[in-house]
């Protein structure tokens, strides 16, 4: 939480514009913001974020956050609104251009509430205090004689009043006031109310720009021809039938591929197929699938790089009054976000411009820093709304082949990915194999836990933290489960095989949390223990997992009759600082399972916008649900056997789920939302089978398995 | 090239575009009009949906020879201000997320409820599912399109 007597924290600026703009600093992270909060010092001087107040009384938020369905907009506004005591309905958020001179400017992780909940209010309190100043000089009465409320400013001691709009001027001249005091929550107004999304109207009349609606004058248009096996180069082309398609300019090499450039994107497309490639496969022209899941579960019977010891797992097997043993799998997963990927370019002697829609703004700044070779403030990167993210648009591929495509030709150029291109030649969420032994004591109850987990590096190597040979994007799920099993032991090996991977919403939770909560049911039923029952009992000192858990069971109605057919299966997780659990209600018939329901309750701390997170969890369902039943990603030569929607599919409107959203009280500080619902539906709903059929789902997806 | 002449949200358009080039490409990159989107290019989708002459239809499998003379609506053209019974169940539901295949989705719902003004659950099933939203708001849509159902019926103010 931020220190309010944190001094110099806002800078004001009258930069630019009418009225008062009051600059202010947002971190990246929740980590960040708590760094920040804890030392309470008087840095940062760096401002990363700007409230402007017109004279024309439009209140504007210009934050690096961006907009990818989840809502930031809107809640982020809240928070604003709620202590700067404007007119809600006259926020209007804006992405401005990045400063990389700010450090890592992204959306991931579900960091966008939980690192701005201290910072936005204390800024919007401190330009409502700036503005409350400059009525009271008005009026030449003192300060506390003025209220501000809904963008209007009373003097309590008449009827006398101003608009924000009317003292925007006047407070720009005003030094931003330190330690102004927040409201306590008894006090919100706004915060905890389910405010109508301020992206609404636009995303229903087709006004929204997104990335790949950009256009600049001049502007030509480009597909990329790529090759067909990851990591292949280009030997020699001939562009002779590519150039032969009307529309089609020219090609060029660049390091993704040869771009075929047109005055329309369906000649580029059209282009970038006629085109004739001699490729050099390069290694990965032998790797399978198949083959990659015999090497990794060869690795899970080799000690690999402890993520997790506790007890002693080996003496604890030998000991135990019963083992099982189980072999759990997950394959590649593309993300597919419904705006394929793209990016719009202009590179001139003087300057850079890029347009992406993105989750990595300063990536794709550095990027163009080195491409072009200009300096930091001739390049602006402008961030647009996104179709979709799910963590591909926290890679910088697409933008980096923009930027060297316009560097080349010279005009400004947009290069649209077919969505092809995007489940062929994309970053995956890794395939990976899970080894389970565990034992149960006389009672039955679990006494030991271990796991041997082979999955390559989720960011391709660069993972955030690990240590120790561990990667902990890959063990989170398993290595962090919260159950007081008195012996657990994590073991990972970092195999790699040669395929990009790379954050997929939720990311090691995605596979983790259904290997882990699976085998804990293994575990349930090994011992003949209602799987409910077995949480409860060893989850006794996490009050908060408890409190979710037992808010899911009771609004389930678990243990209590079920329409005949009808099954329950329960899982349940802590990650993004959130803790949910899930219920699912299942019935399986010729072969299919049929997903009723699902009762999710979630304890996501204070909670900003609660149709925003019923939202969340309900898209976060489907988009998990879709990987369990039906989504994979298989490769025979290095290639990718999947090309479009019908070979990659999601869970449409008839298999989607009612999803009831429970939101469990609390005056924690907010956790993230945009990832907190997608680990427990995969291993909920494959539980729930075990109930209804005796069969046990150990691999994803579940497709054809209950034939 | 082709001269192509067709109505676009009852105004007359005339075009010169290849024949062969998808209607949807016509109105994103010959026309600017961007609220029709890209989605899948195989009629997968349904993000690119527009109605011709009434009939829901996806664009980035309609060559532009074969639009001369129809009538074509686009999100833009469904109503002036958003005041179509269904947009303005879709802003009374929240329903969209991202909001990429919303365009397609509320032309799809409008069509749908020209011809059958009170649809069961299974009737939306039956032409929705080939509408794919990557954001699940499926259950969303479901409410908003019997409030639309509604809303219509009522001319637009129940």
């Amino acid at each position: 939480m931020t220190s309010p007597s944190r001094r110099g924290f806002l800078k004001s600026t009258a930069v630019g514009a009418a009225g008062l703009v009051v600059g202010f600093y947002l971190p990246e992270s929740s980590k960040m913001a708590a760094q920040t909060a804890a030392s309470g010092s008087s840095t940062p001087a760096k401002v990363n974020a700007w409230i402007r107040i017109g004279t024309d009384d439009s209140v504007t938020l210009m934050i690096h956050k961006s907009e990818m369905g989840q809502g930031t907009v809107t809640s982020l506004s809240q928070l604003l609104a709620e202590e700067l005591e404007c007119d809600w309905k006259k926020v209007r958020p804006e992405f401005p251009g990045i400063d990389p001179a700010f450090g890592l400017q992204g959306v991931f992780g579900s960091n966008s509430i939980r690192s701005s909940w201290g910072p936005l209010r204390n800024a919007g309190a401190q330009a409502r205090e700036m503005l409350l100043q400059a009525a009271a000089q008005r009026w030449a009465i003192d300060k506390s004689l003025c209220r501000a409320s809904d963008g209007v400013i009373s003097n309590s001691a008449n009827t006398n009043t101003l608009t924000f709009g009317q003292v925007a001027e006047a407070a720009s001249k005003l030094t931003p006031p330190t330690g102004v005091a927040l409201k306590p929550p008894s006090q919100f107004k706004l915060i905890g109310k389910s405010l109508k999304r301020l992206d609404t109207p636009d995303k229903v009349t087709g006004r929204t720009k997104y990335g790949i609606d950009v256009h600049v004058p001049g502007m030509v248009y480009a597909s990329v021809a790529r090759c067909p096996v990851f990591g292949g180069k280009v030997v020699s082309f001939d562009a002779t039938k590519a150039k032969a398609i009307p529309g089609v300019k020219d090609a060029v090499q660049i390091s993704s591929g040869v771009a075929v450039i047109a005055d329309n994107t369906w000649a580029a497309f059209a282009g970038a197929k006629a085109l004739e490639v001699k490729w050099d496969e390069g290694p990965n022209a032998a790797f399978t699938t198949e083959g990659n899941r015999k090497f990794f579960t060869e690795q899970t019977l080799l000690p690999g790089a402890s993520a997790r010891h506790q007890g002693d797992g080996a003496a604890a097997l030998s000991t135990a009054a019963k083992k099982i043993d189980a072999l759990y799998e997950a394959p590649f997963l593309a993300h597919a976000p419904m705006e394929p990927l793209n990016c719009v370019a202009h590179v001139r002697p003087d300057g850079c411009d890029v347009w992406a829609s993105t989750q990595m703004q300063t990536g794709i700044s550095g990027i163009a820093l080195r491409l072009t070779g200009l300096r930091q403030d001739q390049i602006t990167i402008h961030s647009e709304y996104m179709g979709g993210g799910f963590g591909r648009r926290s890679g910088t591929d697409f933008a980096q082949e923009a930027i060297e495509l316009a560097k080349a030709i010279k005009v400004p150029v947009k290069i649209t990915w077919s969505r092809e291109n995007d489940i062929q030649n994309g970053f995956y969420r890794p395939a990976s194999v899970t080894r389970f032994a565990g034992g149960l004591d006389a009672d039955g109850w679990p006494l030991v836990f271990t796991a041997n987990i082979a999955c390559p590096p989720m960011g391709g190597g660069g993972s955030f933290g690990g240590g120790r040979g561990v990667d902990s994007t890959s063990v989170e799920g398993i290595a962090d489960l919260h159950y007081a099993i008195p012996h657990m032991q994590v073991d990972y090996h970092s195999v790699t095989g040669g395929i990009p991977t790379t954050y997929w919403r939720a990311v090691g939770y995605t596979q983790n949390t259904f290997f882990g909560e699976s085998f804990l049911d293994e575990l349930a039923a090994a011992g003949g223990k209602d799987p409910v029952e077995l949480r409860r009992r060893f989850l006794a000192a996490q009050p908060r997992l408890l409190g979710v858990l037992n808010v899911a069971a009771e609004k389930a109605g678990w243990g209590k009759p079920l329409p005949a057919g009808h099954h329950h299966g329960v899982a349940v997780v802590n990650n993004v600082g959130s803790y949910t659990a899930q219920v699912a209600e299942v019935s399986v018939s010729e072969g299919k399972v049929k997903v009723h329901r699902v009762t999710c309750a979630t304890d996501c701390g204070q909670v900003v916008n609660p149709a925003i997170v019923d939202q969340q969890i309900r898209s976060a369902i489907v988009f998990g649900l879709s990987a369990a039943l039906k989504g994979e990603i298989t490769i025979e030569g290095g290639r990718v056997q999947q090309t479009n929607f019908h070979q990659y599919d999601v869970v449409r409107m008839d298999e989607a789920p009612v999803v009831d959203v429970h939101i469990v009280p609390s005056v924690e500080s907010p956790g993230g939302m945009g990832e907190a619902g997608v680990p427990c539906i995969a291993p909920a709903v494959c539980n729930a089978i075990f109930a209804a059929t005796g069969k046990r789902i150990r691999r994803l997806p579940i497709q054809e398995q209950l034939a | 090239m082709a001269n192509i002449k067709f109505t676009l949200n009852g105004k007359p358009q005339s075009v010169d575009v290849n024949p062969d080039m998808p209607l949807l490409w016509v109105l994103r990159d010959t026309l600017g009009m961007t609220g029709t989107k890209f989605g899948c290019g195989m009629a997968l989708c349904g993000a690119c949906t527009v109605h011709i002459n009434g009939t829901a239809t996806r664009s980035c499998s309609m060559q532009a020879s074969a639009i001369a003379g129809k009538n074509v609506v686009t999100i833009e053209g469904l109503s002036a201000d958003g005041s179509h019974p269904v947009q303005k169940a879709w802003m009374e539901k929240d329903v969209p997320q991202c909001g990429y295949c919303q365009s397609g989705q509320i032309m799809g719902v409008a069509a749908l409820l020209a011809k059958n003004s009170k649809p069961s659950d299974a009737d939306i099933d039956e032409v929705m599912k080939f509408y794919i939203c990557r954001c699940g708001t499926y259950q969303d849509i479901r409410a908003a399109i019997h409030r639309a159902a509604e809303l219509q019926t009522n001319g637009g103010v129940g």
